[in-house]
């Protein structure tokens, strides 16, 4: 179990992590999920022991280890750059902690053979690091931190370089290679959809603060806050702002609405609308009582997929449409909206007061 | 294999032709192509060689004449060779001697310069820390001044020390100007490794020391001959300290090349063959880094 208490990190004047803590336990999946500049490589590197916090404290299974040097703590960290030791072939490259470790040689061959086989990097473990693909780099980098049975195992955007195929294999078996070892895993990432695809559980950062830890999806469908929704969605949840007084919904544009359903239940004041891309209809569904105008700014076609960027009163909201939508840029539209799938959000703090009904999410 | 390759050249053209045709025929027409002087090519290659290598073979032609020769004839190659030059040099212990006297407080110097510059390059290429970039910059302004700044306080400093005549002088001596250089050198190969590397070996478990010695010292390992190199060079030529603070026991080659007037006049056959042996350790420093050398003047940061 490894637990961070009220950490901070400062460097000079700026504050990389602010007043952090967290639990977690072992054998469990953990993922940090925010933008880049959010903290999630300073406090993987808090963690392992590669920084020491400013303030706080870290505690490794019930024992204190703040300030414990890396080596004498046993972590195995993965980078987004492939790092390996250009000089030494994968088989040393996979043996080298347990070289250090003193691990008898029979051992060693054992375990770098396995980890090899389970990274399918058996035909290479004579070549250097330099003659692999990308793929195969970090995939003795992963082997790396497999063989070793670290306690803590921390990968910091481990998939970003490579490319599509390969990701989405690894990223399958990823989880399944260290849920056998017991160890705690923390795995750092910027897509939402990584997040939901690893599950587990979710630590969303923000400018250097956890703004909501807890099992993943339940982070997704509950968000505590705007910052923590918006992280948790991509494209970024669109927002629309309302206030309501009595039994009427003003929005921004000067339209109302009546407080039907879970709107009416809500008490008088300023709010923020919070609704998901794909939540975001061009023709009327069933439910959508909203219509509000907006412009086409820019369509982008993925595929089976289309993002409409629109131009509304409320600043850019973005739509996932299904399919290929023939839809000009500049054309006037409006976009129809379900109140009850809106996230309501309080316009002061940000704290999350309504969210939709699970299965609905 | 030849035939195939040829073939494919054939085939490759035929479908141009007519495209550049319809090009010509809607107008485009390609740029003439600017004619290279190519028949004078090997004639600035030559002028090249010949203003580059001239004294280098002058000296060696030198070497292998008898006095008489060079002084009474001009000739372009040795009338009548001879090794006596050489033979001199070999036997007689004061020239031999100022050879070794030479290689060892070149190789001292080389030693010391890295073993003290690896670790300082470590630091300023790795930590930040109060005054560093100013640090850095100022060791290289040790090498602006011209040692014969330095030759009256190391005369004075290491006659105190009873230092003086000694190999080991003139290896501290020369410090001064290389282990700035090293430091330089090695600040920036050590520069193009990730700090990640440093980590990951921290992490895998190694101390300090061992990192050091047995992961990083090899990811440098081209680095560190350049140095090496550098370090050499530098040593080798410098002659006013070194003449400085030797007299007989440590007395460098290149102090007793310039102290050949004997009563019967200039040596010229012996000279010329000292000269000729002086070029080949340096050719030979050369040769080992040759593929590194353009990255070592780069300071490694290319």
């Amino acid at each position: 179990m490894l637990e961070l208490r009220q950490v901070t990190k400062k460097v000079g004047a700026a504050t990389h992590i602010e007043d952090v803590s967290l639990v977690l336990e072992s054998g469990s999946l953990n993922v940090l999920l925010g933008p880049t500049l959010s903290g999630k490589t300073t406090l993987m590197r808090l963690m392992a022991g590669l920084d020491t916090p400013t303030s706080g404290d870290v505690f490794m299974n019930g024992a204190k280890v703040t300030g414990v040097p890396v080596q004498k703590r046993n972590i195995a960290m993965v980078y987004q750059q492939f790092i390996n030791y250009p000089t030494l072939t994968v088989y040393e490259n996979i043996a080298s902690p347990l070289r250090v470790a003193g691990v008898n040689h029979a051992e060693i061959d054992r375990r770098v053979r396995q980890a090899a086989e389970l990274m399918r990097l058996t035909p290479m473990l004579e070549r250097t690091p330099l003659e692999l693909s990308g793929g195969q780099q970090q995939r003795t980098a992963l082997a790396r931190a497999v063989v070793k049975r670290a306690d803590l195992v921390l990968l910091d955007e481990p998939l970003a370089n490579l490319d599509y195929k390969l990701r989405e294999e690894l990223r399958a078996e990823l989880p399944r290679l260290f849920a056998e070892t017991g160890a705690i895993f923390v795995y750092a990432t910027t897509e939402p959809t990584e997040a939901l695809l690893l599950g587990g559980n979710t630590a969303t950062l923000s400018k250097g603060r956890v703004t909501q830890f807890g099992p993943t999806t339940e982070v997704y469908r509950r968000p505590a806050d705007l910052i923590t929704a918006t992280t948790f969605s991509d494209p970024p949840m669109n927002t629309l702002r309302a206030t309501k007084s009595g039994g009427a919904i003003a929005l921004a544009d000067g339209a109302t609405l009546p407080a039907t359903g879970r709107l009416a239940r809500l008490g008088d004041g300023a709010y923020l609308f919070g609704f998901r891309p794909h939540d975001l209809h061009l023709e009327p569904g069933a439910g959508d009582t909203i219509a509000v105008p907006a412009t086409v700014a820019i369509t982008e076609i993925t595929g089976s997929e289309s993002f409409v960027h629109l131009d509304a009163p409320d600043g850019r909201w973005v739509g996932l449409m299904h399919g290929i939508k023939p839809i000009e840029i500049g054309a006037r539209v409006e976009v129809r909206l379900d109140p009850e799938r809106f996230f309501v959000f309080s316009a002061d703090s940000g704290r999350a007061v309504v969210t939709p009904p699970a299965a609905a999410a | 294999m030849s035939t195939g390759a040829t073939k494919s050249i054939d085939t490759g053209r035929q479908p141009g032709t007519p495209t550049a045709a319809s090009a010509k025929a809607r107008g485009f027409v390609a740029p003439p192509k600017l004619r290279r002087p190519r028949h004078l090519g090997w004639l600035v290659m030559t002028l090249y060689l010949i203003f580059l290598l001239l004294p280098i073979y002058w000296l060696v032609n030198m070497s292998f004449k008898t006095n008489v020769e060079i002084t009474n004839t001009f000739s372009l190659w040795p009338n009548d060779p001879t090794l006596r030059n050489y033979r001199v040099i070999f036997t007689d212990p004061s020239w031999y001697g100022g050879y070794i006297n030479s290689i060892t407080y070149v190789v001292m110097n080389t030693v010391i310069s890295i073993a003290v510059a690896l670790p300082a390059a470590y630091a300023f290429s790795r930590y930040r820390f109060l005054g560093d970039k100013h640090l850095f910059f100022w060791l290289l302004t040790n090498r602006m001044a011209p040692p014969a700044v330095f030759a009256l306080p190391f005369f004075q400093l290491y006659s105190a020390f009873g230092l003086i005549d000694t190999h080991i002088a003139v290896a501290l001596a020369h410090c001064l100007f290389n282990v700035p250089l090293a430091v330089w050198i090695l600040e920036g190969f050590m520069s193009g490794v990730p700090r990640e590397i440093d980590e990951t070996a921290y992490i895998d478990g190694y101390s300090f020391p061992r990192f050091f010695v047995k992961i990083f010292m090899p990811l440098i390992a081209s680095g560190i001959g350049v140095t090496a190199f550098f370090c050499f060079m530098f040593s080798w030529v410098e002659l006013l300290l070194a003449r400085t603070l030797t007299t007989t026991a440590a007395k460098p080659i290149a102090a007793i090349m310039t102290r050949t007037v004997s009563a019967s006049g200039l040596d010229w056959g012996v000279l010329a063959a000292a000269g000729v042996l002086t070029i080949i350790p340096g050719a030979l420093v050369i040769w080992f880094v040759r593929n590194y050398i353009a990255k070592g003047f780069a300071l490694g940061r290319v």
